[in-house]
């Protein structure tokens, strides 16, 4: 590890204003080193979340010269501007402090777009079986490696101006489960993305699919749920 | 700010005038040819119900579209909510089929 | 990650498609009152209707109709763009659908402007 010039780094810390550093830049630097190398040496108050640090856990994601981003897999050379980056909380959420967001309103829309398990099965009956070559499970299958990391909710513009909006993540979530042979909840869920906060205040503008870090495609899923409750709309009325 | 209702009248309108805005715009394309008078307008809408039909298809649709679509953008932009924001959906709407039957009603039946 | 590095959370197509019908929806929802009203005339008062008429012969206003009825087409395109995007079976050509829309959306308006000079 051969110390280089050294990076100027900005970090966004509230009501408090912006504080740069200068953090020394090393070979195979991630953005959450960086971040990491300024608590450990410069100032132990910043505070920040992480925990896997190999893109599993989804709870790094921060704001990136202006871009959500998972920061345990962003290498800082790929987002220097010139020497300098300026490192910020998510984007949406309300900020508890320095880069550390309240992701609640983030997972009570997961619950509210109805993203839970909607059995109907007992532990006394048999498995139901899943027919993986089916186009159900495909396309629920497109996007069980969503890590909850909140990138796609921090991108969305519509959030932005639509609190209510329920977002990329929970829907796409809901459309997992519409999809998925083993869930029961499917007029639930159809009626939980149907509300005023559902999916038809997308407006496919799919920064979402843009910077998904797993590269999901949570625009096609929204668009999926559009359909789908278009149809159950001519056939049911609502 | 959408409901699964409005996104449908939304969509729904939209499908009645992609055919519509096609012939208004080949209608204005036609009509501009050598200069636009009032007598050249009404020469050919006047009495006719097809345009009637037409022109009076495309203000009902238009207003709905255009009062739900500011609608969003009011909430959006705007940060408007609630019964204000439903107000003012009814009040666009309102607005624009109130002089949209008008323009209509004068070019094809005085 | 898709989306090249070193731009903000924005600027990339779907968002410009976005943002561009939008903004040509909130034109044609300011202009369509003034539309409307001029048009009435037709039966309260034709001779100011054709003194409105007339102004269309003037190169500014000739330019300001080019820019209505290219907000009329683009909001068309990008409206059905929106439509098949959201309806149709879904594919990652939605950007090519895009691009394709404000081409023809261009392709029309430069044939009124053709035709009205």
């Amino acid at each position: 590890m051969t110390a280089s010039p050294t990076l100027k780094v900005t970090i966004e810390r509230g009501p408090s204003g912006a504080e740069v550093f200068d953090v020394p830049q090393y070979d195979n630097q991630t953005v959450l080193d960086v971040v990491s190398w300024v608590q450990q040496n410069v100032d132990p108050t910043l505070s920040y979340r992480f925990a896997c640090r190999v893109g599993m856990c989804g709870s790094c994601a921060m704001m990136v010269n202006g871009v959500p981003r998972w920061t345990c897999r962003t290498h800082i050379s790929k987002v220097l501007d010139g020497n300098a980056v300026t490192i910020g909380p998510l984007r949406n959420l309300p900020v508890i402090k320095d880069l550390a967001v309240d992701m609640d309103p983030f997972f009570d829309k997961w619950v509210a777009a109805e993203g839970i398990h909607h059995g109907g099965l007992t532990r006394d009956d048999p498995i139901a079986p899943v027919d993986e070559g089916s186009a159900e499970r495909e396309a629920a299958n497109a996007a069980i490696e969503c890590i909850n990391c909140s990138v796609c909710y921090a991108a969305c513009d519509t959030v932005a101006g639509n609190p209510d909006y329920l977002g990329p993540a929970a829907l796409q979530r809901a459309w997992t489960l519409l999809n998925d042979a083993k869930d029961e909840g499917r007029q639930t869920i159809l009626d939980a993305v149907s509300g005023k906060g559902g999916c038809h205040n997308c407006h496919s503008i799919g920064s979402c699919t843009a910077y998904c870090p797993n590269e999901l495609d949570p625009l096609a899923a929204i668009a999926g749920l559009k359909r789908e409750t278009a149809k159950s709309f001519f056939k049911r009325g609502r | 700010m959408l409901n699964l209702r409005l996104y449908m009248l939304q969509r729904l309108t939209a499908l009645l005038m992609a055919p519509l805005v096609i012939g208004h715009l080949a209608v204005m394309i036609y009509a501009i040819q050598g200069g636009l008078s009032a007598a050249e307008i009404l020469s050919r809408t006047q009495g006719s119900v097809a345009w009637f039909l037409f022109y009076g298809g495309f203000v009902l649709a238009v207003s709905i579209h255009g009062a739900i679509g500011v609608r969003v953008v009011l909430h959006e932009w705007g940060g408007m909510k609630g019964a204000l924001l439903d107000g003012a959906t009814w009040l666009l709407g309102a607005g624009l089929l109130w002089l949209g039957a008008h323009a209509v009603w004068a070019v094809t039946f005085t | 990650m898709k989306a090249a590095r070193g731009i903000n959370s924005r600027a990339h197509p779907l968002w410009l498609a976005y943002i561009l019908h939008r903004v040509s929806g909130l034109g044609l929802a300011l202009f369509l009152p003034l539309h409307f009203w001029v048009l009435a005339m037709a039966m309260t008062d034709p001779a100011r209707l054709d003194g409105f008429l007339n102004l269309t012969d003037t190169g500014i206003v000739k330019l300001a109709e080019f820019g209505l009825v290219f907000l009329l087409a683009v909001h068309m395109f990008g409206g059905l763009r929106l439509m098949a995007l959201e309806w149709l079976p879904w594919t990652p050509s939605q950007k090519t659908l895009a691009a394709c829309a404000t081409a023809a959306s261009f392709g029309v308006a430069a044939l009124f402007f053709l035709k009205a000079i």
